[in-house]
């Protein structure tokens, strides 16, 4: 398909590079493009690019992880087609006559969103081929790959050769310098961020102490009572989620004990659970658990099913991966001192029974988790990777 | 059409924004749509719409945001129980309900006969679905009082200038509608500037070596707690107190309660201190 143009004024509406935004991942929705355009039309960038770039930032990105992807898609899209300079044309004669608010059409509105990644990405292609062809050397429009249209993580060396004014010239480099690459969520998860997915685990319901004036409640006791006031209280909303979080140390968690930290941190400091605990186990449960990471100090498994209540939530973290006989066989744990005369596999299913809600956490991405132990741990439990993502996913599921 | 911009933010004084936030500033003015605005402690939200306020020229209308803040408690606040009190004990006419009517920050600016300027300052303090019901209040702006009747309908339309610290998730149907500004961290010469406001008279020596100082700690792998801005101004003003000499600074930290919290992170400088001295 073409480059895609609005039903009335045949104006380009740099359509393609919407399609590029969401192809990088950002999650731009047509009311934000629209509300992008209509600020064009309303003139207010002028001749500059650097407002320009402003402009475009603060009307379709909304969460600073996403401004170090739209900082690479601004520069390969408005810089990395040189030389030929059709666009950057486009854009200029755009920003210097700026025109009334493009009417889209209901189709073309859906067409944008119709769209899924797949065939965005094949529309790219097809676009970028398009661009090769007709300019020389626009082989930057491919990137390294071949697959994604970014090329070089942003270090576009045309991005400052390029012309233009003073003003686009300062836009492209503030773009190509990727100040923004450390809010990107991909890379590394902070306590912060995990904390901020915990939040969502929450239930909240009334109990305790009556603290609140209950105004409805007190209408319908005065009213009952023949006008003579009568005050009703009730308690405040608090969460009533328990979390109980169990962490695998030791061995090959070792790489992970960075991360696991963080989001015991996270956990910890989530002061919104009603109750929070935490334990620790090498490779898998057997009849005790651990309050410290040295695993010194334990606590009967039996024990702690019989003090926590069935709806406490329960978060595993661990790689799930060890010799499958420690799973299966009886005695089979991994420390000699730990004698089991019951499997690994019978006390995490016990512990399945028990609990109501379950996710494991594995730090391990989700292509090696063919493992035999892996598989088997998560035929007992739901089991998500410890990513951001990941993590919300159980949050979803624990709620 | 030609350009319809009629005001134009571009920092005060006491106040510099960068280009990118001018822009959000005024694309927000023209196309009338909430301000959200995020970053970490101390990079100047709150005080951004003080000086939007003051640059052009309007009043602001401040609604700090608690946990139990509810979206119409900004338009006004029914006081049931005041009027239940007056109905025993007070002389006040209880049968007018208007005098128990009180209006918050966004009624008070829809009432006013100029447009303002409103601050909503932490809207991720309260519940997760505060901002969808905000989003409602703004989009209509005009709201009915439904214990009189009355309906009052925004003579003009305000800048709302939202702040967030990033403790909640924000809901996308609320994203959507604003126009989204992140600000920053300073780099070390706008730091520079900003430590001179706070301490004209410290020698430049030693800022520039308590800046350099500050943001090697800031860049360590594992710290918990990055120390901010504010803290770095407190430990320029304790340095300045001690009267400690740069070749303090750059041996061991002094004062460093000033800028780490946190046990963990204390112990991981220790672990740090080293690579700093071998790099001088």
């Amino acid at each position: 398909m073409g480059p895609a143009r609005a039903e009335g004024g045949g104006e380009p509406l740099f359509l393609d590079f919407f399609f590029l935004l969401r192809q990088a991942g950002l999650p731009v929705s047509t009311t934000e493009w629209l509300t992008f355009v209509e600020a064009l039309a309303k003139g207010l960038v002028a001749a500059d690019l650097h407002r320009f770039y402003a402009l475009a930032r603060a009307t379709l990105v909304k969460n600073e992880k996403h401004y170090d992807l739209f900082d690479q898609a601004f520069t390969h899209y408005f810089v990395g087609t040189a030389p030929g300079l059709e666009l950057k044309k486009a854009l200029e004669e755009w920003l210097a006559t700026p025109i009334d608010p493009p009417q889209l059409s209901p189709e073309a509105l859906s067409m944008m969103e119709r769209y899924g990644l797949d065939e965005l990405r094949r529309m790219f292609e097809e676009r970028l081929r398009e661009q090769t062809e007709r300019h020389d050397g626009g082989n930057k429009w491919v990137g390294t790959g071949g697959t994604s249209p970014f090329g070089h993580g942003g270090q576009n060396p045309a991005g400052v050769r390029v012309g233009g004014s003073g003003g686009g010239r300062s836009a492209v480099q503030i773009a190509a310098r990727r100040r923004f690459r450390d809010y990107r969520t991909d890379l590394v998860l902070d306590v912060r961020q995990l904390g901020l997915a915990l939040r969502k685990l929450r239930r909240l319901g009334r109990d305790g102490a009556p603290a609140e004036v209950d105004i409805d409640a007190t209408i319908d006791h005065t009213a009952r009572n023949a006008g003579d006031l009568e005050i009703a209280f009730r308690p405040p909303r608090h969460n009533k989620l328990k979390v109980l979080l169990l962490m695998d140390v030791g061995g090959s968690m070792d790489p992970f004990a960075h991360l696991v930290s963080r989001l015991f941190t996270a956990a910890h400091k989530a002061t919104h659970f009603r109750e929070f605990h935490a334990y620790y186990f090498h490779n898998c449960v057997y009849e005790r658990v651990y309050e410290d990471a040295r695993l010194s100090k334990g606590m009967l498994t039996v024990d702690l099913l019989r003090w926590l209540q069935p709806e406490t939530r329960v978060i595993w973290v661990g790689d799930a991966h060890m010799a499958p006989y420690e799973l299966t066989a009886e005695w089979g744990a991994i420390d000699y001192t730990h004698q089991n005369p019951n499997t690994g596999l019978e006390w995490l299913q016990r512990m399945a029974r028990h609990f109501t809600h379950t996710a494991w956490l594995n730090p391990i991405e989700r292509r090696f988790w063919r493992h035999p132990t892996i598989a088997m741990i998560g035929e007992v439990f739901p089991m998500h990777e410890l990513t951001l993502e990941g993590l919300e996913e159980a949050v979803e599921a624990l709620r | 059409m030609g350009r319809t911009v009629l005001e134009n933010f571009t920092g005060t004084e006491d106040y510099i924004a960068s280009v990118e936030l001018q822009e959000a500033v005024n694309v927000a003015l023209a196309l009338e749509r909430p301000l959200l605005i995020k970053g970490e402690p101390g990079t100047g939200k709150t005080l951004l719409a003080h000086a939007v306020a003051a640059q052009l020229g309007r009043e602001l209308y401040t609604w700090h945001v608690k946990s139990t803040s509810r979206a119409q408690d900004g338009l006004y606040v029914y006081d049931a129980v005041q009027r239940l009190h007056d109905s025993r004990f007070g002389d006040r006419d209880v049968g007018d309900i208007r005098q128990y009517i009180r209006f918050g920050g966004l009624g008070r600016a829809f009432l006013a006969d100029a447009p303002g300027v409103v601050l909503i300052d932490e809207v991720d303090k309260a519940d997760l679905e505060f901002p969808n019901d905000l989003l409602h209040e703004l989009d209509r702006m005009s709201f009915e009082v439904a214990e009189t009747g009355d309906v009052h309908a925004a003579k003009h339309r305000p800048l709302v200038v939202i702040t967030s610290n990033n403790e909640k998730e924000l809901p996308d149907a609320f994203l959507r509608r604003c126009v989204f500004h992140f600000i920053a961290f300073p780099e070390p010469d706008l730091m520079a500037s900003i430590v001179k406001v706070h301490h004209p008279a410290v020698r430049q020596t030693l800022v520039d070596e308590a800046i350099a100082r500050f943001y090697w700690l800031r860049g360590l792998p594992d710290l918990r707690k990055a120390p901010s801005t504010s803290e770095l101004i407190d430990w320029i003003g304790a340095l300045e107190k001690g009267g400690v000499d740069l070749e303090t600074i750059t041996d061991r930290v002094p004062y460093l309660g000033a800028l780490l919290k946190k046990e963990q992170d204390l112990e991981s400088l220790q672990r740090h201190m080293h690579r700093y001295k071998g790099r001088r």
